[in-house]
This record gives C-alpha cells, structure tokens and sequence, in this order.
C-alpha cells in the first residue's frame, strides 16, 4: 500500500468513526451515497486501467528523452507540451526527467511546458471527469489548461 | 463544525435514475469494447504486453486501495458539511480568500487528480463557485509540497519558483474565464450526485 492510500484509508476510517458517534443513520446514509457513486463510475475507472497500461506499455518514460530531447523553439512547446498532456508519468519519475531533458538541449519553455502539461492536464482522466463534473466543465477545464501551460512556457522562457 | 441540517435533494435524484442505468449500460460497454481494441492492439506487438499488463495491474491495484475511502470521504462530506459552510467559504461572495481556501485544500492531500473529481462535484453541489472548483483541482493537480521539493532538485529554486507563480497567476484567470463561459451557457450539471 502507497502512502496516499494509507493516508486517504486513514481519513475515511477516521471520519466512519466520527459520523458513526455523531449520528448512526448519516452514516449509513454516506456509506449508500459512497456505494452508489462508486459502481457509478466503476466501469470509467476500469477504462483507464486500461488506457494507461497501453499508454506506458508503449511509451515507456525512458523512451520520451530519445523521443523529444533536443526540441526546442515554438514547435518544440507546442510538441512537447503534447506530450506531456497525452502521457501519463508520476511525478516522482517526470521530474527527473524534465532534468534531462533539459541536459539534452530542450529548451527552459520545453521543458516548462512538458512538466506543467503533464501534471495539470491528464488526458487519460478526461472520461473520469467529463463523468462526474459534466463536459462542458471538463473540457473547459482541460482545453484551457493546454493554453495556460503554453502561456506558462512561454513566459518562462522569457523570464529565465 | 457544526452539523447543519442539509436537504437531499430528493427530486433531482429521481430525475437523474432514469437517465443514469443507460449511461451505466454504455459505459460498461465502451469498457468492453477498448479490453478488446487494447487485446488487438497487443496481439500485434506481443513485445508490449507484459509492460502493459504489469502497467494495468499496478494501476489496478492502487484505484482499488484509494477509490473506496475516497467514495466514502465524498458521502460524509455529502451528508454532513452544509450547504450554508460551503456557500460561506467557497461560495460567490468568499472573494480571494474562497481562492486561498480552494488552493490549500487542493495542495494538501496528495493522491491522483482522479480522486479529487468526486470531491468537487460534491462541492458544486453544495454551492461552491467554479473558480475555486477550477483552483482547487489545478493546485491538487500541480501544486503538491514533495513535488515542488522534487522540482528544486532536479531543475532549481528558480526554474520552481517562476512556474509556481505564474501557474498561481494563469489558473487563477482561467478559473474566471470558466466561470463566465458556464454562467453564461446554463448550468454544469454534473451527473454524479
């Protein structure tokens, strides 16, 4: 078990107890809301299972340096930024990773833009949130968010 | 906190059940349909099927540690927190400090950005303003403490402190651009209740 699940399981067990002292039948009744949204967005979850075992299994992160090391200029942004919005990497490996690909001539907006695209944008996750938050907000969100990393890039690369 | 009485919505439930079994039949079956696709895709490059499926796995396995306690963290927050808390701190008139409550909430926990959706549905239901919606899920996205550590040492205190400002900046914006966009075209109506 990661951390995160230790501290998320941590916190619902912790507030199960809370709501069961304080009121018995609220409890049940968050317990049949938490089972009912679950098997709702079970199958969508299930879906990207799959999305990113494709997704890794063919671009695995070692590969991504050979694939964009040297970009740079606009096209390179824009590219690697791309890339960064489709694939999907912890950001415990991204990081070192944008290093890198900074150290194999990407440039500061290059690799800005892969680094923010890749933890603001999840691509595989659009089906999961046009589900629970509807699609006009979810591509709103997500659409905005490419312009935004670009925009980020860009100054970036003019500041640094 | 107090536990203020919360209304349960009982009308708009009912109305989203009809349309929600055929949205559950689809799914189950665009499910179907990309096991397939991803079963034809590997058959063509059995070089790729044992990171795949070590991929799926062990993706597999961390949803079902998480998602579970993230559903029930939703359905007490659904049952107990009132409309009135998070109209007051989140809500139209909770200005920049709504902003800088969305962010904190968003940069605490760390977990896949998945696991915030569910959470902010929940909080538009209640009354929140979009665009500490929108803030909140980029700052659980983007800004994570470990993260920024993590930032520092393998591309510097500058190169980390310049995209921290300016994604502070940018979402900010893009979470009022959203605003307006949906403010001005209906409701969002999201579908998970």
């Amino acid at each position: 078990m990661s951390s995160t699940a230790a501290i998320v399981n941590g916190l619902a067990v912790l507030g199960l107890v809370v709501s069961f002292f304080k009121g018995k039948g609220k409890t049940v009744q968050a317990l049949k809301v938490a089972g009912k949204s679950f098997f709702k967005i079970l199958p969508m979850v299930l879906i990207i299972v799959v999305l990113v075992g494709l997704l890794l299994g063919f671009v695995p992160p070692s590969q991504i340096e050979k694939l964009f090391g040297a970009q740079s200029g606009l096209l390179g942004v824009l590219t690697i930024g791309a890339a960064g919005a489709i694939l999907h990497i912890p950001s415990l490996i991204a990081f070192p990773l944008a290093g890198s690909l900074r150290e194999s001539g990407a440039s500061v907006a290059a690799t800005a833009a892969f680094i923010t695209t890749l933890t603001m944008i999840g691509t595989v996750y659009l089906p999961v949130e046009i589900k629970i938050l509807g699609k006009k907000f979810a591509l709103l969100r997500n659409g905005l968010s490419f312009l935004a990393a670009l925009a980020i890039s860009l100054l970036m690369g003019l500041i640094l | 906190m107090s536990s203020v009485e919360n209304d349960n919505q009982k009308g708009k439930g009912e109305k989203e059940k009809a349309g929600g079994k055929k949205d559950l039949i689809r799914d189950w079956v665009i499910l179907a349909l990309s096991v397939i696709g991803a079963v034809v895709l590997l058959s063509f490059f059995p070089a790729k099927v044992d990171p795949t499926i070590t991929t799926s796995k062990n993706y597999l396995v961390e949803m079902a540690w998480i998602l579970p306690a993230v559903m029930i963290l939703m359905g007490l927050f659904k049952v107990w927190v009132s409309k009135e808390m998070v109209i007051k701190y989140l809500g139209k008139a909770s200005g920049l400090k709504g902003i800088l409550i969305a962010a904190l909430l968003g940069a605490t926990p760390t977990g896949p950005l998945y696991v915030a959706f569910p959470l902010a549905a929940a909080m538009i239901d209640k009354g929140a303003r979009i665009l500490n919606i929108v803030v909140f899920l980029s700052a659980w996205a983007c800004i994570k403490i470990p993260q920024e550590m993590i930032e520092i040492q393998f591309l510097g205190l500058k190169f980390m402190a310049t995209r921290l400002v300016l994604t502070v900046l940018l979402v900010s914006v893009m979470g009022l651009v959203i605003e307006k966009i949906i403010e001005n075209t209906g409701s969002i109506s999201p579908e998970l209740e």
